[in-house]
């Protein structure tokens, strides 16, 4: 297929659709995770979200996005408590209680989705794509819910900007302040989760993560402004979403999901390499030029008492 | 007796099983510049932050001006430890600053002109206006100190709490700071500071609080911190030598 029979399918045009506000609000609210070195609880959450879906499926027996919606949440929250108990009451480390809560949760969700599709749903079920992700399951009304989402966690995180800035860069000072800091952090949390459930239908659970910190950490080269970064990271998780559906449909049968996923890796090596003042290249370039002017002062300085 | 700026009761805090600060009672009267001293682990943070509810108490009460703690947020500013945030946070000095009026802002509202210009002024008092636009991560250390020191002054408080605000920092830098600290004192505030240099206690605070854990004297310096109170605060393990200048040299 050529571009222009991809730009015509309506079908890939709604999938184009929904990657587009998926990549925007996971860039968004990722940003924060990053900045408030969370990204692996991005990844935690991602994970944990999969038993979630798997128990909202086998209570209500239908595929919908809000009851995943609610069932994801519901999970989420499970592991953020366990993470805090575990933080508290042992010598457990974050990372390693992170660790634990994912991959055990991770397991659970598996398990639990062998039995369902061993169930009399069996193979109708179609949660199995969760794992990675099969944008070609999404339905409209799957886009119209990642709109909704987006355009919630974009305005959310517009509206409560001013208090979600302290409370990354000092939440000592935002707690003093009398911040709700404690409800804020469950908060953003809720707000990451609502980005993976959009997110888990067309990237999946275990590439979920990526798409939250990825662009974050792109656009965090380009700029010394929070706001900025934040909209950047948007624009770059919203490229990933376009340029990977892009490229798997017009090359058969390649996954949408782990596109997404590399598209959003090649734009960070694009940040890496070429951003001005951050970019590997331009401090390469800054060295150099350092040097040369060093030493072009000190033959300047010889000459002087030589000639 | 004039009303206390200051009044905690019972304040105990402990973090695992053992208290780290317990049963701390005491008063402290406007107007004053007071260096709370002790040894490491003595937990003077936790004090300063237990009172600022940062982290939980077991017990303990603290009213401010005879008004509840939660009443009075408004009229306290804080100054944590340096270390305690990236400094490679996407965002500048005047920015930092203005972070300073979000209480007074409340929710929802953006900062706006009257913020900017007060964090100007503020970042002027503190000899950095020129930074105002510096990215936080090209400041030095010092600069960095100077910029969370403006950021409390932008809070407009009547009693601050400050972390170790002379840790890392140039004497010329130290200087400006404390000479900021008078002029707040001199305005009818009060400020507490956590102090470690014990050669400057004298010069710099006319009250001094010394605590290992519980409290162990309180009031002014001069009646305070004495050799014998010193030795009992630090377990008898400092070497005081007499000397002219400060009364105190410590080896």
């Amino acid at each position: 297929m050529n571009l222009l029979d991809i730009m015509t399918d309506p079908n890939t045009r709604w999938i184009l659709l929904g990657t587009m506000f998926l990549g925007l609000s996971s860039g968004v609210i990722g940003s924060f995770a990053y900045l408030r070195k969370q990204s692996l609880l991005g990844d935690t959450l991602a994970h944990a979200a999969l038993p979630g879906i798997c128990i909202a499926f086998m209570l209500t027996g239908v595929k919908s996005t809000s009851f995943f919606l609610i069932g994801a949440a519901l999970a989420g929250l499970a592991a953020v408590f366990l993470i805090s108990v575990l933080t508290r009451y042992s010598k457990i480390k974050q990372d390693a209680a992170l660790g634990i809560v994912l991959s055990s949760f991770f397991g659970f969700g598996i398990v639990m989705l062998t039995q369902i599709q061993q169930s009399e749903y069996g193979n109708q079920s179609g949660l199995d794509t969760f794992l990675f992700g099969q944008t070609a399951s999404m339905v409209m009304s799957d886009v119209y819910m990642m709109m909704a989402v987006s355009f919630i966690l974009i305005f959310t995180c517009t509206l409560f900007f001013k208090e979600f800035k302290l409370l990354s860069f000092d939440p000592g000072f935002a707690k003093g302040m009398g911040l709700p800091v404690v409800f804020l952090d469950y908060f953003i949390m809720m707000l990451i989760v609502a980005a993976v459930v959009i997110g888990i239908q067309a990237v999946g659970v275990v590439l979920m993560a990526s798409l939250l910190i990825t662009p974050a950490v792109s656009a965090r080269y380009w700029t010394e402004r929070l706001h900025i970064m934040v909209i950047l990271s948007g624009i770059f998780g919203m490229l990933s979403g376009v340029s990977g559906t892009l490229i798997s449909t017009s090359v058969n049968n390649l996954p949408t999901g782990p596109l997404i996923v590399l598209s959003a890796t090649a734009w960070f090596f694009f940040s890496l390499l070429f951003a001005p003042k951050r970019g590997v290249l331009s401090s390469v370039w800054r060295r150099v030029s350092l040097k040369k002017n060093h030493s072009l002062e000190q033959e300047r300085r010889k000459g002087r008492y030589t000639s | 007796m004039e009303q206390a700026a200051l009044k905690v009761e019972d304040l105990t805090i402990a973090y695992h099983k053992k208290p780290v600060v317990e049963d701390v009672s005491f008063e402290v009267p406007e107007g004053n510049l007071i260096g709370i001293i002790g040894p490491n682990g003595a937990g003077k943070s936790t004090l300063i932050k237990g009172i600022l509810e940062l982290v939980p108490k077991l017990s303990g009460d603290i009213t401010i001006k005879g008004a509840t703690y939660k009443s009075m947020r408004k009229s306290i500013g804080y100054v944590p430890q340096r270390e305690s945030v990236d400094w490679d946070f996407p965002t500048n000095a005047l920015d930092v600053v203005m972070m300073g009026r979000y209480g007074h802002l409340g929710w929802l509202k953006r900062p706006g002109k009257s913020e900017k210009q007060k964090a100007m002024e503020c970042l002027d008092k503190v000899g950095m206006a020129e930074y105002a636009n510096r990215q936080i991560s090209q400041l030095s250390g010092g600069q960095q100190q100077r910029i969370f020191l403006a950021r409390a002054l932008a809070q407009e408080a009547d009693i601050y709490f400050m972390d170790e605000p002379f840790v890392g920092v140039d004497a010329a830098t130290e200087k400006a700071i404390i000479q900021l600290l008078m002029d707040l004192k001199e305005k009818g505030k009060t400020v507490l500071v956590v102090h470690h240099d014990l050669s400057t206690v004298k010069e710099y605070f006319d009250w001094t609080m010394l605590l290992n854990k519980r409290l162990m004297k309180i009031g002014p310096t001069q009646e305070v911190f004495i050799p014998e109170y010193l030795q009992e605060t630090y377990g008898g393990r400092l070497a005081i030598l007499p000397d002219t200048k400060s009364g105190l040299l410590l080896k």
